[in-house]
């Protein structure tokens, strides 16, 4: 089991631009979204880290960008990471896929673009996976629907 | 693999039969629908389609207050509403950094066995039905409401009971409650037995689930495949043993591991499970120290703005909440990852090449909650 600053010396020799957060309940990464397929597949397989488990990805709405978050456990040294991207662009936001190396990645992220309108690259197979096709994506803050939502 | 379904779905090509499973199919266990290519008798693909009853619990959960939030998320995995409850009460206790009192652990210890084994008796009760074995229903809910009898003795409601508050418990347990789990305990362990002679070791039974579903220990990791179907394939994901929480540090017991990864096994480990719980519920029963239900919580919780992760183990799987608060009394946003979510989509990898008869018995071994899967 790695502590805090022995990911953060790993991650930094695996990829000099990613930044890490203080005083976070769990260590925490944040890497440009061109890197993120490459620090995933790293971390994978890295026999020091072995991230192997994705326990959970979403996003996150910030009004003016949206942060995709990744939660990863090692099943074999049982330590935590969190990974970060921003992704500036809200007309058209776009990120890397993750699912050729986690398959469980595949049905998180088809949730995600449900529910966001995130799009992701070489993703085998991107539909909506709740909602109709005409829906908007409701997790957006600035999402509207008079009929069915109440303004509190 | 996609490309072919897409060949054969949309275009059209194939002379493969598409029937569908659901929405309203009884061993679906839900509005769930399996969109299944058949070659003759055999599974060729499963494409699951989900969203029926998606309700947007994360997006309303962002207009209500922490402690109207425990009330949606019972809505979730429904046979696993305390534990639901218990997370979130966790994660804003942690982020709060209030220490609960000791009486409230081993209250809410003693409520999540409860509720696993009401759930597993529910899920064995339903699996022998899937199977064909119409008297395991009526064994399985008539031990089952022992449980929910204490449930609504206590709390007044006997499913969706939204016990916790965050910092501790609503009210008091009522006086009956040790007595009456006592004599549950006392109950059940005599009638366990009788589940193992009814389907156990049944010869038509074993037939139906041994080497059925294979799910390989690497496939359980990759797909996040939790709680007693990953540890059916052998994969120690126990959060009760690895990363424990309210009182489960001052219990003892195993955490049930079967290696083969068939249907069978999974039957085998929440079987195993049980006894499990029964045996913690009898370590905890008569410690419960005296004091208060709750801790001295504000009128008006307001989170720290930052981010708070927790994890706990409900009777499905990993259940984890992930809160980014802005300092409000409402979070900014809520993420529930739901175990049955990860565990509905290995399906298709498990279930394929067996016959369309075992597919009812992979999904009921998996035991599915489709609430959970919707959100």
């Amino acid at each position: 089991m790695l502590n805090r600053d022995e990911l953060k010396e790993i991650i930094i020799s695996l990829v000099p631009e990613a930044e890490f957060a203080e005083g976070t309940q769990l260590p925490e990464v944040i890497v440009p979204v061109a890197k993120l397929l490459e620090l995933a597949e790293k971390l994978k397989t890295n026999p020091k880290t072995l991230f192997d488990y994705m326990i959970n990805h979403t996003a996150v709405d910030f009004n003016t960008h949206f942060m995709t978050v990744y939660h990863f456990e090692s099943t074999t040294h049982k330590h935590l990471l969190v990974v970060k991207s921003k992704i500036e662009d809200r007309e058209n936001p776009e990120t890397e896929s993750l699912a050729a190396l986690y398959p469980t990645c595949e049905f998180f992220e088809r949730e995600v673009f449900d529910l966001f309108g995130i799009r992701y690259k070489n993703h085998p197979n991107l539909k909506r996976l709740f909602l109709e096709d005409d829906y908007g994506h409701p997790l957006r803050k600035d999402f509207r629907d008079e009929v069915n939502m109440i303004e509190r | 693999m996609t490309e072919e379904i897409i060949k054969d779905v949309i275009i059209g090509e194939s002379e493969d039969y598409i029937i569908n499973i659901g929405p309203q199919h009884p061993s679906t266990h839900g509005v769930l629908r399996f969109e299944v290519c058949l070659q003759g008798e055999t599974v060729k693909y499963i494409i699951p389609h989900v969203g029926y009853i998606h309700r947007g619990i994360e997006k309303m959960c962002e207009s209500l207050t922490y402690p109207q939030i425990i009330h949606l998320t019972d809505r979730m995995d429904y046979l696993s509403a305390h534990m639901n409850n218990e997370a979130v009460c966790l994660c804003v206790e942690n982020a709060l950094q209030v220490e609960v009192p000791e009486r409230v652990k081993y209250i809410r210890t003693i409520l999540d066995e409860l509720n696993r084994l009401a759930s597993h008796q529910l899920w064995w009760a339903a699996f022998g039905m899937d199977l064909g074995a119409l008297t395991t229903f009526f064994y399985g809910l008539r031990d089952r409401e022992m449980i929910l009898d204490i449930f609504e003795e206590s709390f007044g409601s006997r499913l969706l009971h939204s016990f916790n508050t965050p910092g501790g418990l609503m009210h008091d347990v009522h006086p009956n409650f040790q007595k009456k789990i006592k004599e549950f305990i006392k109950y059940f362990r005599k009638k366990l037995p009788e589940y193992d002679q009814l389907l156990t070791g049944n010869v038509i039974f074993k037939q139906r689930a041994v080497g059925i579903g294979p799910m390989s220990k690497e496939t359980a990791i990759a797909y996040g495949v939790t709680g007693p179907s990953g540890r059916g394939s052998g994969w120690a994901c126990d959060l009760r043993k690895h990363a424990p929480y309210s009182a489960y540090d001052k219990v003892q017991f195993t955490e049930c591991l079967e290696t083969e990864g068939d249907t069978y096994a999974r039957y085998k480990v929440r079987m195993r499970e049980m006894w499990e719980s029964l045996s913690i519920l009898e370590q905890l029963v008569d410690n419960i120290p005296e004091g208060d239900y709750t801790a001295k919580m504000k009128p008006i919780i307001k989170l720290p703005a930052g981010e708070f992760f927790q994890r706990v183990e409900t009777a499905r799987g990993e259940l984890a909440v992930y809160i980014v608060s802005d300092g409000n009394k409402t979070p900014y946003r809520i993420r529930f990852r739901t175990p049955n979510f990860s565990n509905l989509f290995v399906i298709n990898t498990i279930a394929s090449n067996f016959k369309i008869a075992d597919l009812v018995a992979v999904s009921g071994s998996l035991d599915l909650v489709i609430p959970d899967i919707d959100r």
